[in-house]
């Protein structure tokens, strides 16, 4: 019979539990409920008081391993935790969120219990036997696929399950909504050689990366490209773009080929880094909605659309990639002219007294 | 007294290529990959670049490359990788593709590089990309890693700036566009690359035959191993059977186009 462990840990407010972990406690509850499984939850937080209350009535068992040393995200520090935390569960499957915190350690975690790890699974399945779907060759291909070994762990894909939002009437779970024991495991840690000392964002004017965004727009090489005058207009280039996404709230993705631009000692896009490039030696990023602009829509970038549900694409270009079914629309025309109309109707929109 | 960098590396299709899954006896595997062009894994390329620069700014460096796959794959890629930067390579003659087990991937890695000789675990930086083209789960450093004893691991790497006193500070890709800044005491250290900030160096033909002299004979004593699939199995392996209906507009003004857009954009 199989017992199941999630992995969670605190958001940076270092209290409440990451969006990706209450998304792994749901995936949990609903395979444990399929299984008819026990299920425990393992917190890691510098004060687990308040995230244990968030999955109160979840879960049989909660662990928490707490302390100063376990606000930093830090290998050395959280792979002990999370071993630990296997060791007082001793479950047979462990899940846990693919956040960058636990993407760190949990190969290694997985290996100190002598089990297997699958990651980036985006669906648990399976009759009998649990199965895992994840993509492999930068989502070109699907596979579904189960193991014998145990204790198996999975990293589930963020946007895959809801968060977790508190007790709901499941009986084998309900233990009194905002009641929770939680057990404590202490962890005796070696000494640190590594600090964190913080966070950096991009030199950026603005942040353009913003994963909760419904709408990813993406730029492409073409920005950058001579114009019908004959000219570049890189500065009017990014004028638009920021604007547009000031006026959308879009996040902004780009392709390979122009942040490679910076590069090579072109004209170039200020605000563009490699954090901002999709595809295949990029993000994936996971939006309702997705509009490309001057791009052409080859397959190492598109692969990195995957996961973005509605897609639609400006370009000058009536045979570019977009238009062989990879967008649901194809608009044959000049991006400056079209996202210049579009950012004039969203300013009217959000000031419509004006 | 400089880095011993060592940097694990894959080969890959070429990115363009049309990629259809098979199965054959030792499981799934793509159609054709043994004739299809192949190319140094991305991440892993921007490691080597990374492990190559640093190497040049530390005296007394030495950088290896440790690559798992078939024999004659592995000599087609070197031809064109050993152009970029210096490296000893390390190869190791086993099975392509993506659908091995990364667990019996990371055993056999970390057992050849435990062999190397001359290699000082005490200088040892141990680098990767962060993720492969393959199978992508980016956990095969990581458990490299935890086989040879380092406590000290980054992933999502774009940077690494080592000080004086031989600590360094690294930046990590971490959510919402942002880096994780970090300082470590001092190698060892394992370190997943991403992007980093180094353009692909150009060819250089005096490195390319100054490599090309050890790896000829290195390939030719490659320990060929076998991968254990630690109880895997696929269930399916497919692609995706989404393909899109897609309307094409040539014949809307800008005007149209951006109220279409707009309405779209603000529909739930």
């Amino acid at each position: 019979m199989e017992s199941i462990l999630v992995l969670t840990h605190a958001d940076e407010s270092g209290a409440a539990l990451s969006k990706g972990s209450l998304e792994a406690v749901t995936a949990g509850r609903e395979l444990a409920a399929r299984l008819a499984a026990e299920l425990t939850i393992g917190i890691v937080a510098k004060d687990a008081t308040d995230a244990a209350r968030q999955v109160a009535g979840a879960a049989k068992r909660v662990l928490a391993v707490e302390g100063e040393a376990f606000t930093q995200a830090r290998f050395k520090s959280d792979a002990a935790a999370c071993e630990a935390l296997c060791r007082a569960a001793r479950a047979t499957i462990v899940l846990a969120s693919e956040s960058s915190r636990f993407a760190r350690v949990m190969a290694a975690v997985a290996h100190r219990a002598a089990g297997v790890i699958d990651t980036h699974v985006t669906a648990i399945g399976g009759a009998d036997s649990v199965e895992a779907t994840r993509w492999f060759y930068r989502q070109r291909i699907e596979a579904v696929m189960n193991r014998e070994k145990r204790p198996w762990f999975l990293m589930v894909e963020s946007g895959t399950h809801p968060a977790y939002a508190g007790s709901t009437t499941h009986p084998t779970f309900d233990s009194g909504a905002g009641q929770v024991q939680v057990e404590q495991i202490v962890v005796d840690l070696p000494a640190m050689r590594t600090n964190v000392t913080g966070t950096r964002a991009p030199k950026l004017d603005a942040q353009t990366i913003r994963p909760e965004a419904k709408l990813l727009f993406v730029a492409g090489a073409g920005w950058t490209k001579k114009q019908p005058d004959g000219q570049i207009h890189v500065e009017q280039a990014g004028e638009l773009i920021l604007s547009f996404l000031k006026t959308s709230g879009a996040s902004l993705g780009s392709s390979k080929s122009l942040v490679d631009q910076g590069g090579e000692g072109n004209s170039v896009l200020p605000f563009l880094t490699h954090l901002n490039q999709v595809g295949q030696t990029g993000s994936t990023p996971r939006h309702a909605k997705g509009l490309s602009t001057c791009c052409h829509g080859e397959e190492p970038h598109v692969v990195g659309w995957r996961f973005v549900g509605e897609r639609r694409a400006v370009s000058l270009d009536p045979n570019c990639g977009w238009t062989r079914g990879k967008a649901d629309v194809v608009y044959v025309a000049d991006a400056f002219e079209v996202i210049e109309r579009v950012n004039a109707l969203l300013e009217k929109k959000a000031s419509p007294g004006s | 007294m400089g880095f011993h960098i060592v940097v694990c590396a894959g080969i890959v299709p070429d990115p363009l290529q049309t990629l259809e899954p098979a199965t054959g006896p030792n499981g799934p595997g793509i159609k054709t990959e043994m004739v299809l062009p192949a190319v140094l894994d991305p991440w892993a390329a921007s490691a080597l670049y990374e492990a190559a620069n640093l190497a040049g700014k530390n005296p007394g460096s030495k950088v290896w490359l440790v690559s798992l796959g078939p024999k004659a794959k592995l000599q087609q890629v070197m031809m064109s990788v050993a152009q970029k930067v210096s490296f000893e390579l390390v190869p190791i003659d086993g099975p392509i593709g993506g659908f091995p087990d990364a667990q019996a991937t990371a055993a056999a890695l970390a057992e050849t590089i435990g062999a190397i000789p001359g290699l000082e675990r005490a200088r040892l930086m141990l680098f990767g990309g962060w993720e492969s083209a393959t199978r992508g789960a980016g956990v095969t450093l990581q458990l490299v890693g935890e086989r040879l004893g380092i406590a000290d691991q980054f992933q999502g790497v774009d940077a690494i700036e080592v000080r004086e006193d031989g600590s360094f500070e690294v930046l990590e890709r971490v959510e919402g566009g942002k880096h994780q800044v970090s300082v470590c005491t001092g190698v060892p250290a394992v370190l997943g690359w991403a992007t980093g900030n180094l353009a692909e160096p150009r060819n250089n033909p005096q490195v390319g035959m100054a490599n090309m002299r050890t790896i000829m004979p290195a390939l030719q004593k490659a320990k060929m191993v076998t991968l254990d699939a630690n109880g895997l199995q696929y269930v399916s392996v497919s692609l995706p059977k989404q393909q899109r209906a897609t309307r094409v507009e040539k014949n809307m003004s800008a005007d149209e186009i951006a109220a279409e857009l707009v309405a779209w954009m603000g529909a739930e």
